[in-house]
Order: structure tokens, then sequence, then C-alpha cells
């Protein structure tokens, strides 16, 4: 076999990619990551570094269990990647909290989880709604203004950029091939092998692992698959470091290991990266400090937008190719909360060449067809 | 450290860290803070390391100090006032401080 050839080509050097191609490693294979350069549209350097469960499966319950099942498995797969690094990515999971500022807000979020929650085929885990005080005995520092929130006990966060760094750092150590600059422009097939044109020449590998973010939609036909994602904007603001007063994450607020608060959660149809909308980033300033009102006379240091990776209805997929045997894709919003999904469970399947059906089958992108009408 | 270029002409006093300083009339924090010979006006939040002022002109943040109260204030970009309570901040700020 050639230099230029793989047992396995990972296209894309995000979290999914680099969680996968770890993942792959571990089975003994080749692998390859073929990443684009520093200007890449990258969600890995953006996101908000949740691992969370509360809330999502709403429309697609086996979502919950394959959330889940990574959240639970997250532990272990933190402590692997120190055991191989030496770097600990602060994995922590004391549960999380939505907070309400209003009764509204909380009745539609009692709502919401109550239809999640009672959905055929959920998988039974707590979601509690909490009143003012039972809060306040949580979060001490929340305002006046915090009527209740939703608490669950599965909910974590890490530090994302600390992943990106220890799971670059090992996969590197593994004798990974970490390809920057290679852009994929074209794939074929011939004769079993997988020809990647890149715009650094051709990589051959005996199978494909498409985790190219949005890129996939432009990817996965050339293949045989399909990947219709929907791109939005997020914008996050960023206080200097401050002692630490919040013990546990909320969906659009948390407290970084190192003391910086990071705010937002917001979404915006756009898929530029370089813009800010400032509105946006007083709202979402706005409501934090109505949740925590120390947070008043904390210094910004840093606002950013991002694209988030977004599948067409938000939920993941994962598909094997029919007509180009070895071709996988791996589409999803939450590259950290199921990284250790991607990196323990679908690799070792990429691996075997066939995707487990009794995990993944409900994350097929066949889904977008069947409700098609006229 | 440093030292007064001649005459300094009317002063005033501050505290930092409860102790009184003198200060000239028109000085930044920093600079008085500098004259004091006060070598060092905070720790880092992350590694605890001791930093001093440096650019004195805005850019570096290497000066934060708790001015009456407010924490991460930039002392090259605030003149002294009679009165003034500085405190050297000690790694992370206080939220709500």
């Amino acid at each position: 076999m050639a230099a230029d050839e793989y047992d396995v080509a990972v296209v894309g050097g995000g979290l999914v990619g680099i969680a996968t191609a770890w993942g792959l490693s571990r089975e003994g294979l080749r692998v390859a990551v073929l990443d684009e350069g520093d200007r890449a549209v990258r969600a890995s350097r953006g996101n908000f570094a949740l691992v969370w469960v509360q809330s999502k499966g709403l429309g697609l319950a086996p979502y919950a269990g394959w959330t889940i099942r990574s959240s639970n498995a997250w532990g272990g797969f933190s402590d692997l990647l120190k055991q191989e690094t030496g770097l600990d990515v602060c994995f922590q999971r004391p549960g999380g909290f939505t907070l309400c500022l209003s009764e509204k807000e909380l009745e539609a979020r009692a709502n919401t989880l109550k239809r999640l929650h009672n959905q055929p085929g959920m998988i039974e885990y707590k979601t509690e709604i909490l009143d003012h005080s039972q809060v306040a005995k949580m979060l001490p520092d929340i305002g006046p203004e915090v009527v209740g929130a939703s608490y669950c006990p599965l909910d974590g966060h890490v530090n994302s950029l600390r992943l990106f760094r220890t799971l670059h750092t090992a996969i590197n150590e593994r004798g990974v091939a970490y390809l920057p600059s290679h852009r994929v422009e074209n794939i074929t097939q011939e004769g079993g092998v997988f020809r990647l044109a890149t715009t650094q020449g051709e990589v051959r590998a005996g199978r494909v692992a498409l985790a190219a973010g949005n890129a996939n939609m432009r990817l996965a036909p050339m293949v045989g698959l399909e990947a219709p994602m929907k791109p939005e904007r997020g914008q996050i603001v960023v206080t200097e470091r401050l002692r630490p007063f919040l013990n546990y994450p909320v969906v659009t607020l948390r407290q970084t290991d190192e003391g910086t608060v990071m705010i937002g959660d917001s979404k915006e149809e756009s898929t530029d990266p370089t813009g800010l909308t400032l509105g946006v980033s007083a709202t979402e300033a706005e409501r934090a400090v109505r949740f925590f009102p120390l947070l008043a006379s904390a210094n910004v240091v840093r606002t950013w937008s991002a694209i988030r990776v977004m599948t067409q209805d938000g939920f993941p997929i994962y598909d094997e190719s029919a007509t180009h045997p070895g071709a996988f894709v791996l589409c999803c919003h939450s590259g950290v909360t199921l990284a250790a999904n991607h990196a323990l469970t679908v690799a070792p399947m990429i691996a075997r060449g066939v995707l487990d059906k009794t995990l993944v089958a409900p994350f097929s992108a066949r889904r977008f067809h069947v409700q098609e009408t006229r | 450290m440093f030292k007064r270029l001649g005459d300094i002409g009317a002063t005033l006093t501050l505290k930092v860290d409860g102790k009184p300083i003198r200060a000239r009339i028109g000085d930044t924090v920093a600079a008085a803070m500098l004259a004091a010979g006060i070598d060092h006006c905070r720790t880092t939040p992350v590694t605890g390391a001791p930093r001093a002022p440096y650019c004195l002109m805005g850019v570096c943040f290497d000066c934060l100090v708790t001015i009456d109260g407010v924490g991460s204030r930039q002392g090259c970009l605030v003149s002294v006032r009679e009165g003034m309570e500085i405190e050297t901040q000690t790694g992370k700020r206080e939220a709500g401080r």
C-alpha cells in the first residue's frame, strides 16, 4: 500500500472528525484526517461546550437515548484522553439548569418537557421543574426575576478548546495522518478504493467517513449519500475571568474551569461568521444580568459569532452508502456532547464496515423523504 | 525603582492596600504606584504570576487594580484623586466587585 493510502480517510478535522479518527485509530486502522486550512469555518472553535441532555429529542425520541448514551460515556472518554495525552479536558457533570424569567416562560418550559417525556419510546430520566427558592439553594446568586428553572442531573460541560487540542494531540501521538489545507474537491471510488481529490493532490483510502459539518451537504452526494443541512449563526459573549460563583452550567450561561463566563445561545439565519449583530449580544448580556445581577459589573473581553452545524431537522445523520460501499456520513449539531459516541460507538462501526442499525437506524437521512408531500 | 524628575509640586494622598502614598496631582494610578515603589499591582487569574503596569497607554491590561471597590480597572487610564482607595488584585476578580 502506498504512503498516500489509508484504511479510512476522515474528511473534516473538527470535533466530529477527530473524535471519529481517534476511535478508528483505537481499532488499529491507518487513518488520515483531511482538513481545510486555518481559515476554515470551524464550529469546533466557536461552540458553547455543553455536554447537554435536557430537552434533546422532542420530535425524535431516539435522539434522547443516543444523547444519554454519550453523556454516560463522557467520563470514561475524558479519562482515556487524559491517560493518553496527560491533558485534562475538564469534564464536569454537576447537572444543568434552564432558567426562566417569567411564569409564562416556566410554564412553556414545563409543557415542552412534558411533551418530550410523553413521546412513545422515550428513554426515562429525570428533569425537575424547580421554583425560585429551590433554584436559589443551588445557585445562590440568581436575581429576583428568576421565577424557576428546569434542572437535569445528567447535564455537564467541558473546556471545549482544550478538548479540540487534546483530540488533536491524541491522534497525532497515535500516528493518524493529519492533513491540513487538504480541502476535498471530489471523491470517486474505483475497484474498492476511494480517491479523494484535494487541493494538494490525491489521497486514497479503503473507506471514507464524511465529518465535514455543513460541508457534508456538498460532499455526501459524491458517494451516493445526502446531508441536508441548514446552517445558522450563534453569538457568544465572554467575560473576564471571575472567581468561581456558578457551580452548575445554565443552558445559556456557564463559567469555565478557568473562571471565564460564556453567555449566549442566539440563533440567526446567517452563514457569515465574520460579522456580529450587536443587538443580539446586548440581548444575551441583558438576560444574563437578570439571571445573575452580579454580572452587571463584569468586563466583556470578547464576543464572537460562529456558524452552527445543523441538519434540516436538527437531529443527527449517520448513514452508510448503498452505491459506494465503505462510505459513511456523520452530521450533528452537538459535536461536544456526542464526541464520546463518535469515538467509542460510531468509529468501531465504521471499522467493522457496517453501521449498527439497532443504534443508529433512526438517524438515517432517509427520514427526510418519508413525509415529503407536494 | 523609579525616581521623580525634579520638584513634583502639589501632592495628594491616596491609599494602596490601606497604606497611604503621596502622588502628584495629574498622576495616573499606575504612575503613582510605580513612583511609590510598588513592584506589582496584581497577580494573574490562572497562574498567579505578579504583574506590574507595562504599556501605560491602555493596551496591555497588566495594570488592573481595584479602585474604590470596583475591580479590574486599568490603573494607567485613571487619574489619582484625594482619598482614593486602591487595592492590588489577587488572581481572579470577584464577580460583582
